[in-house]
């Protein structure tokens, strides 16, 4: 009995202690955890000396780096490795366009001094610079990419020059390290990769659409050898840039959408707007003002232009709560410097438009050959957000503006003739300087089906032949390679330049249409590369203090500065077939066939039969009960 | 004794209660892991194109919501989208799909990752996608990479007919090859479970020939039936939604990633006095009762959560740059930026070294021709003067 009764209590213990027994185990796993880890971080501290290093980026690093530091010199510091610095920094600039439209420019920038490209240092530790672009850049050797997606066309004449153009659709262009051997595949896997990275169809890029610049687009960053074998370029004009474009680009920011300039970006407003471009731009760039190291810069920028009746309302009244339909509340913490500009060069006295809330703080800056001043609101200091602790921007205006000074260069495109066989392409660009004429350099990248005739080229300024002092002509080759034509014309002042050249339109085969044909094929903008003499004298020098829209392009000499021009893109239709043809076709076929061969086949072997109808049902029983009878049956 | 018999009775009932909880236990936990998957994946498409396919495009982003809210990450959704309605010129509200009238509701919302988009989507992207032959190149976004504890959520919409789908305006998908695709995922093992819901005109046909095991299908209508439109809205100007997805989506609205509620309950949505088409589904294939299947086995996500009771000091995360001081002992002579229209060098630029190919046909052709017409004036004598 007792025997009985401790067994029956041992089962239960047992039982209990089995329920018990998965926590126990839990934390016994997380004690030796805990164990292992003090372990390390007390082995990584007496390895390390240098003061003035993070304790954390040290426990990254050292695993890494040191290794690879066997090769260098006995000085005390390259045994300690040195951490990569990255730096983020965010602006926004708003200039009011004479047409009473606001153009909003973002910035966002981070500088890493490190290199991808450098033999036996493999960078796994990745703080501010996105990993997947760091991947892409290391695994395909890009020297420089530069990525934009836009919606809409910039009109230079109504809006003056952008800050950092682009034309409508996609464009991608790529300069890749000299190590490289086989820059086609490259190029194919890496628009592959950037299509999966941005939501777009970049994998139509491909050789049909891929040209080789043979003197426009050099490098915007740091090198010397220019060998144009590593250069790719390639447009889709058709491309669509909506939310899922815009979503994965903001994710590349340090801050995503949480924090800084980026809580502006809320879709439903950006792409309510007559423009809006977002781009990203890598290369390598000077690391100080001495210029003995390489940093690399990753540069997004979003530019949108908002439409004075559409968002405006009709009311020449914009702020950032229009505009955006938010307002800033801090910056962003992993930023060093996040500010406003506010372009108040056509408002000196305060005439045109009021600003609130106002900043003592001035900027100037010479950017695209003119000296502007701009206000700035520097969202790191905390008395810009006031005592709401939000940022709203409000500008109003009291007078009308003037007139806009035109543009020095500008650029028109279009398609004439008529018919689906024949047409001509116009390339007119306008001089307007007075007095100064200057080269421009004109790129044109026309797909194989508009069979270009170059021997009908012709380039006229002030209706005299005016001969290009440089052209590069690739010819097309069908279904391979579109046509590329360079020429460096020089432009007399005051002057309009036309381009013209006829083409023939090819037929496609049936499998090669899109599945809306009929809407049309499209030819990428032409690409107009010019150093347009400044008014002012430009910095060639680069400080790190600069605003970062100013700071884009290098400037070699004070007298000029770079400028490219985007044309429209074509819409050309090619003779299309009649897609509903074959159904049509065959439903005709077959019907003729089975009318005319059927009957007459019926005709010749049809035999006629005489067939008694089975009688009714009181017939049958009579029948029955006369053949019972024996009495002969009814018919 | 009877004092003993009674103790040792009473020990035994409370042995056995005890064993009864401690199954309860772990049925509560076995039920949690009894219907095999680990991961979810859902692979979402819109065939239709142009403007007046409005209602396609919502159809799948209001299925793309309800996936995406309970649970399933945007890395696991391969969604496709045939045409852009959010940004089309046509739309008055840029950026948005409604799916309910008077703009209620914005399905496209803020955080949407289209993988296949425009004319990225045809039947033979799709039939890829299904059985893994993507070319090497493809990134990982636009795979599904499903492996054999897999519960696939297919969901298609668009024009289709009696054993057809169309895709785009120009191409169609017959129901034989979706149900060999779904074989060839079956002997690849690339599912565990799959739920196929389509809704189109006549939709139970594209489900009729499937073959492989562990699959459940729904549709939107019957052979000889067609699947229709639920609410124009005036400002936009075009349908809004179809029926079958409207209601499908306000059922889903009402799950919640815990939610107990089963198939069976979907079956129910749509009954015919609110679809006019008759919904149906498939279940002989599929091995479990449809009744013990969650709907959160496919709409939802398996998730798998560590809870940690340790706390983790964040350091402060920016540090001022350090300016670092000529560290190097070697002189690095100093980088330039590289002219951007260096025109002296562009006028005098060499032409490329063009790489030698042999001569093709034509002009061997010729010389041949040349060749044969001069031997045959001059005679063959003067083929030592060539040779």
């Amino acid at each position: 009995m007792a025997a009985h009764r401790c067994g029956l209590s041992l089962v239960c213990i047992l039982i209990f202690s089995s329920l018990a027994h998965p926590s126990s185990c839990d934390t016994l796993e997380k004690a030796n955890d805990n164990t292992a880890e003090k372990r390390s971080i007390s082995e990584v501290n007496t390895d390390g000396s240098v003061a003035g290093e993070a304790l954390n980026e040290r426990q990254w690093q050292s695993t890494d780096a040191e290794v690879d530091r066997s090769d260098s010199t006995t000085h005390s510091e390259a045994l300690t490795p040195a951490a990569a610095r990255d730096e983020f920094q965010e602006e926004l600039v708003i200039r009011p366009l004479h047409s009473g439209d606001i153009y909003a420019s973002f910035q966002f920038r981070t500088l890493w001094d490190t290199d991808f490209l450098q033999e036996g240092q493999k960078v796994s530790h990745y703080r501010l610079f996105p990993k997947s672009l760091g991947q892409v850049l290391s695994k395909f050797s890009v020297r420089e990419l530069h990525i934009s997606f836009t919606q809409g066309f910039w009109r230079t004449m109504q809006w003056g020059q952008p800050f950092i153009p682009s034309p409508p659709g996609a464009e991608l262009w790529v300069w890749f390290h000299d190590t490289v051997s086989d820059v086609d595949g490259n190029w194919k896997e890496l628009t592959n990769v950037l299509s999966g990275i941005f939501c777009a169809s970049l994998n139509f890029i491909d050789l049909t659409n891929t040209v080789q610049p043979s003197a426009s687009f050099k490098p915007l960053g740091l090198g010397n050898a220019t060998d144009h074998r590593f250069l790719r370029y390639a447009t889709l004009p058709r491309e669509i840039v909506c939310t899922e474009n815009l979503t994965p680009w903001k994710k590349l920011l340090p801050c995503g959408s949480k924090a800084g300039l980026a809580v502006l970006m809320k879709s439903e407003k950006l792409f309510h707007s007559s423009f809006h471009s977002q781009a990203v731009h890598i290369r390598p760039i000077c690391q100080d003002e001495q210029c003995s190291s390489k940093a690399w810069e990753l540069r997004q920028t979003l530019n949108v232009v908002f439409d004075l009746h559409t968002s405006g309302q009709g009311k020449k009244e914009w702020s950032l709560f229009k505009m955006f339909s938010r307002t800033l509340t801090e910056a962003c913490p992993l930023a060093s410097s996040s500010k406003v500009y506010v372009d108040i060069t056509d408002n000196p006295e305060g005439e045109l438009f009021e600003l609130s809330p106002a900043t003592p703080l001035l900027g100037q800056a010479v950017v695209l050959g003119d000296r502007r001043t701009y206000s700035v609101y520097d969202l790191s200091r905390a008395e810009t957000f006031g005592q709401l602790r939000s940022f709203n921007l409000l500008l109003r205006w009291k007078g009308d503006s003037g007139d806009m000074l035109r543009p020095l260069l500008h650029a028109e495109r279009y398609v004439a003739g008529f018919g689906l066989q024949t047409g001509e392409i116009h390339t007119v660009i306008y001089n307007n300087h007075p007095y100064r004429a200057f080269p421009v350099l004109l790129m044109d990248s026309v797909p194989w089906y508009l069979q270009l005739y170059i021997h009908t080229l012709t380039v006229t300024s002030k209706s005299r032949d005016n001969k290009p002092s440089y052209i590069h002509y690739q010819p097309a080759k069908d279904r391979h390679r579109p046509h590329l034509l360079e020429m460096l014309i020089q432009l007399p002042p005051h002057s309009m330049t036309e381009v013209t050249v006829q083409f023939e339109r090819a037929l496609l085969k049936w499998t090669e249409y899109t599945p809306d044909p009929n809407h049309g094929f499209y030819v990428g903008s032409s690409v107009v590369s010019a150093l347009v003499p400044s008014m002012v004298a430009m910095r060639t020098n680069f400080t790190q203090d600069q605003p970062l829209f100013s700071s884009f392009v290098p400037v070699k000499e004070e007298s000029s500065y770079f400028v490219r021009v985007y044309t429209e893109p074509l819409l050309v239709n090619l003779p299309t077939p009649d897609f509903s043809m074959p159904y049509n076709v065959i439903c005709l076929t077959c019907t003729v066939v089975a009318v005319g061969y059927g009957s007459f086949y019926n005709l010749l072997t049809r035999t006629f039969q005489v067939d008694e109808p089975s009688p009714p049902l009181s017939k049958r029983l009579a029948n029955l009960i006369r053949r019972m009878r024996g009495v002969p049956l009814l018919t | 004794m009877s004092h003993d018999l009674l103790q040792m009775h009473l020990k035994a009932v409370i042995s056995c209660l005890v064993i009864v909880l401690y199954k309860v236990h772990t049925t509560k936990a076995g039920q949690f892991f009894s219907s095999g998957h680990t991961n979810n994946w859902a692979v979402l498409v819109c065939t239709s194109r142009f403007w007046f396919n409005y209602r396609h495009v919502a159809n799948t982003l209001s299925v793309y919501r309800s996936v995406k809210r309970l649970g399933i990450p945007d890395s696991h959704i391969v969604l496709m989208l045939a045409d852009d309605m959010a940004c089309n010129y046509r739309n008055p509200k840029p950026a948005t799909v409604f799916s309910h009238k008077n703009m209620e509701l914005n399905v496209y919302g803020d955080d949407v990752e289209v993988d296949y988009r425009g004319y990225e989507v045809t039947v033979e992207n799709f039939l890829r996608v299904l059985t893994g032959r993507l070319p090497p190149s493809t990134p990982r976004s636009k795979r599904l990479l499903s492996d054999d504890r897999s519960n696939i959520l297919i969901y298609l919409t668009g024009h289709g007919g009696n054993g057809f789908l169309k895709f785009q305006d120009s191409e169609e998908i017959s129901n034989m090859e979706l149900a060999d695709a779904f074989e060839q995922m079956w002997q690849k093992r690339r599912y565990n479970e799959l739920l196929f819901i389509i809704d189109t005109c006549q939709g139970a046909s594209m489900y009729e020939r499937f073959y492989s095991p562990n699959l459940m299908a729904l549709a939107s209508s019957q052979v000889g039936e067609d699947s229709l439109s639920h609410q124009p809205d005036l400002g936009i100007g075009v349908h809004l939604m179809d029926k079958y997805t409207f209601y499908l989506l306000e059922f889903l609205e009402e799950v919640h990633p815990a939610s107990q509620a089963n198939m069976n309950d979907l079956f129910k949505v749509c009954p015919q006095s609110q679809c006019v088409s008759t919904p149906g589904h498939r279940t002989d294939l599929f091995q479990r009762d449809p009744g013990s299947v969650l709907i959160t086995d496919f709409f939802g996500s398996v998730r798998k959560v560590e809870i940690t009771k340790d706390t983790i000091n964040l350091t402060s995360p920016v540090e001022p740059p350090i300016k670092r001081s000529g560290s190097s002992d070697i002189q690095i002579e100093s980088l330039t930026y590289v002219d951007q229209l260096p025109v002296a060098e562009i006028i005098h630029q060499k032409p490329k070294q063009k790489d030698w190919h042999p001569p093709d046909g034509f002009i061997l052709g010729l010389w041949t021709l040349i060749l044969l017409v001069f031997f045959q004036t001059y005679g063959i004598k003067h083929l030592k003067h060539i040779f």
